[in-house]
């Protein structure tokens, strides 16, 4: 994972011919509907399955019934979803792109550890109980340990290397921090046990205020580095020689995924795998261009978020499975089939 | 090599010896020695060092000894067991994957363990043996899916640890929801063991390691040429004539079975098998797996932790894994930035 793989062979250097942009253009719209029906699902199905007339009823003429609030509910926790799905995705894509690690996510940052850490002090020594208190602790947390890992990995210097191993090294202390405070204080491990996994289930639209900012302008930023990016994944050398400024596009691309993962760590709790999954499968079919690699990854990644989120709530009734736990249940077997297929030279 | 003597024994026989490796190794042992006799006398009723040693040769009060040898002592020795194990199971990790994050820590055999401590904890109630039992199933578990799902051919180490990840994800995951679905007393204490601690540990903990170091330590160390030479790469290897896909099979198991042990023991105690090894290297300067230095290391770093996190937070307040997790990482961050200065990554 530490090791600076070579960049993938690219097949095609010329832009694409129309007909191809076409395709993935509707492919982007294909999944854009898939997308709108995993919400849809997400809203009807769970511990209490609903009928379409009762989620169109509580969608738009909420009268306050039972199965209304249970659909206002739901919305809360979909939307949740969409943004933090969108946003893990976003990062992972970013990430892998910075890092020329296929295997970035993250978490191998230190930004889960980062979030955790000061989601604990906030507990312990801030008596913050409440989850739209502690969001702005775990952002904080998150974007500060992004902030350290990058001046640590060298900051104008970095490489992908460094990154990776400042991050890992973050990670190791602040989860020793984390273990320690657990171990003393009984109601932080309470909170906290539940924190750790990552879950939809705690959604509020106050916390969705809170990060909403944040992930658009993230989502905004990381759409905008497709084109450096894609020089950048040539290697140092050819993205110097293309004119990109390789300090600047780090900087923003380590923002970017900062931002982006913090917030949504900070609203749901470390979620592995969506970030790492995501790309692997959207690369797959659109090719090492991230033009392309960015949009799906921004429309599949709530896919997966949601449906592990669904998943959760179905095999678990009338309790619910966290969607942390289900993405790592389906991520790693899926990971590991991923180390196996690809060729040893290129890793 | 300049820094090598050779003994010559009169009947033909002899040894290479590295000296400057050898110098350490004493070193690193008389160092674990020295902080085991401080920490048998630290603790609320302290003892003075002169009377640690009188009482561990057989001549202290009555009171002394009850303290020494039935409190004391045996969670030393399963402290000493335990660095040693750790140790000697994170150099063989990292010599066979040939990268210094392959430790049992990255490769998830310590959250294995954990899960199937969990499970009994958790689901069963169950006593100290039992979870004990419970967590080396759980450790021999992990380190069988890990080998299975690495072997394509031959187990690449580069494959070994991206598969290590990933089922160490996997079980993170059911740890996180074991975790949820204990009431709070479950949790406390699974918290403390899944952080690694020697509190409480008494001779039933000693002898099971004791025998399974005592089987497993001349085996690997017996091995320990081979996996020098593997070192050098596979082609090489097998043009010297070591069997490296034997070798390494056997070596992995005595890895497994050694970090499984430990952690039955005492909980995953974090980041002993990823620095001890990486330390030992970098103070004995020779190349290879530095076996033995690896093992004196980790018994040293362990039981100077324990003493560590005794004095420093007061007695059994802070478990050892805690202050092994902090330096770990304090430790990486300084190789980070010491070979960031001499130009190496």
């Amino acid at each position: 994972m530490l090791v600076d793989s070579p960049p993938e062979p690219r097949a095609e250097t010329a832009p694409a011919p129309p007909t191809r942009r076409a395709i993935r253009a509707v492919g982007l719209l294909l999944s854009l509907v898939i997308l709108a029906l995993v919400a849809l699902a997400s809203i009807a199905l769970g511990a209490k399955g609903l009928s379409p007339q009762q989620v169109w009823h509580g969608l738009f003429h909420d009268s306050g019934t039972y199965a209304d609030v249970v659909v206002g509910d739901r919305v809360s926790r979909t939307v949740l979803g969409l943004l933090a799905g969108a946003a893990l995705g976003l990062s992972g894509a970013v990430l892998q792109a910075l890092t020329r690690n296929p295997l970035a996510d993250p978490g191998l940052l230190g930004i889960n550890a980062g979030a955790s850490a000061a989601v604990v002090t906030a507990l312990t020594y801030f008596g913050v109980t409440s989850l739209s208190g502690y969001v702005w602790f775990a952002f904080l947390g998150a974007a500060a340990v992004g902030a350290l890992v990058w001046f640590l990995g060298g900051s104008r210097g970095a490489t992908p290397v460094r990154l990776a191993l400042a991050g890992t090294a973050i990670s190791a202390a602040l989860y020793g921090y984390l273990q320690a405070v657990m171990v003393m204080d009984d109601a932080a491990l309470g909170t906290m046990r539940f924190w750790t996994v990552g879950s939809l289930a705690s959604a509020t639209d106050a916390t969705i205020r809170q990060v909403l900012p944040f992930l658009l302008a993230g989502t905004a930023l990381a759409l905008g580095l497709a084109r450096p990016l894609n020089a950048m994944v040539m290697g140092d050398d050819t993205a110097r020689a293309l004119g990109t400024n390789l300090h600047r596009t780090r900087a923003l691309s380590m923002a970017a995924a900062t931002v982006l993962c913090g917030a949504a760590t900070a609203a749901c709790g470390p979620i592995v795998f969506v970030g790492l999954m995501v790309p692997h499968v959207v690369r797959s079919f659109t090719g090492p261009d991230l033009r392309w690699i960015l949009p799906y990854a921004a429309v599949l990644a709530p896919v997966l978020l949601l449906g592990s989120d669904i998943l959760g709530r179905l095999v678990a009734r009338p309790a619910e499975l966290q969607v942390g736990i289900v993405t790592a249940v389906i991520g790693g077997p899926v990971f590991i089939f991923l180390v196996r297929r690809r060729r040893t030279a290129q890793l | 090599m300049k820094n090598t003597r050779t003994l010559r024994t009169p009947g033909g026989l002899s040894v290479r010896l590295d000296v400057r490796a050898f110098t350490v190794v004493v070193l690193l042992l008389a160092a674990a020695l020295a902080a085991s006799v401080v920490l048998i006398g630290t603790g609320d009723f302290p003892i003075p060092a002169g009377d640690v040693l009188r009482t561990l040769l057989g001549g202290g009060n009555p009171g002394q000894e009850f303290i020494v040898t039935e409190l004391r002592l045996p969670r030393v020795l399963v402290g000493l067991l335990v660095g040693a194990s750790l140790g000697l199971g994170g150099a063989l990790f990292q010599s066979i994957s040939r990268n210094p994050l392959g430790s049992p820590d990255v490769l998830g055999l310590g959250q294995g363990s954990t899960a199937g401590a969990l499970v009994v904890i958790v689901l069963f109630s169950g006593s100290a043996t039992q979870v004990a039992l419970g967590a080396l199933a759980g450790g021999l578990a992990t380190g069988l899916a890990i080998h299975l799902l690495a072997w394509k051919r031959g187990v690449h180490g580069y494959r070994l640890v991206l598969v290590g990840i990933g089922v160490c994800a996997v079980a993170t995951a059911v740890d996180g929801y074991l975790l949820t679905k204990a009431d709070l007393v479950d949790a406390a204490r699974a918290v403390v063991w899944m952080t690694g601690s020697l509190n409480g540990r008494d001779w039933d903990q000693v002898w099971p390691l004791l025998a399974l170091c005592a089987v497993l330590v001349p085996l690997v160390l017996g091995q320990g040429r081979g996996l020098r030479m593997t070192e050098m790469g596979d082609d090489v290897a097998y043009a010297l004539g070591v069997r490296v896909e034997r070798v390494r099979l056997l070596l992995m198991v005595s890895a497994v079975l050694l970090t499984a042990g430990a952690t039955a023991a005492a909980g995953p105690v974090g980041f002993v098998a990823l620095t001890a090894p990486q330390l030992a290297r970098r103070l004995t300067r020779s190349p290879g797996p530095n076996l033995v230095a690896s093992m004196a290391m980790g018994a040293t770093l362990l039981i100077v932790a324990d003493w560590a996190s005794q004095r420093v937070f007061g007695a059994d307040q802070l478990p050892v894994g805690v202050v092994t997790g902090v330096l770990g990482g304090l430790y990486l961050l300084w190789l980070l930035v010491t070979e960031r200065r001499a130009g190496r990554i």
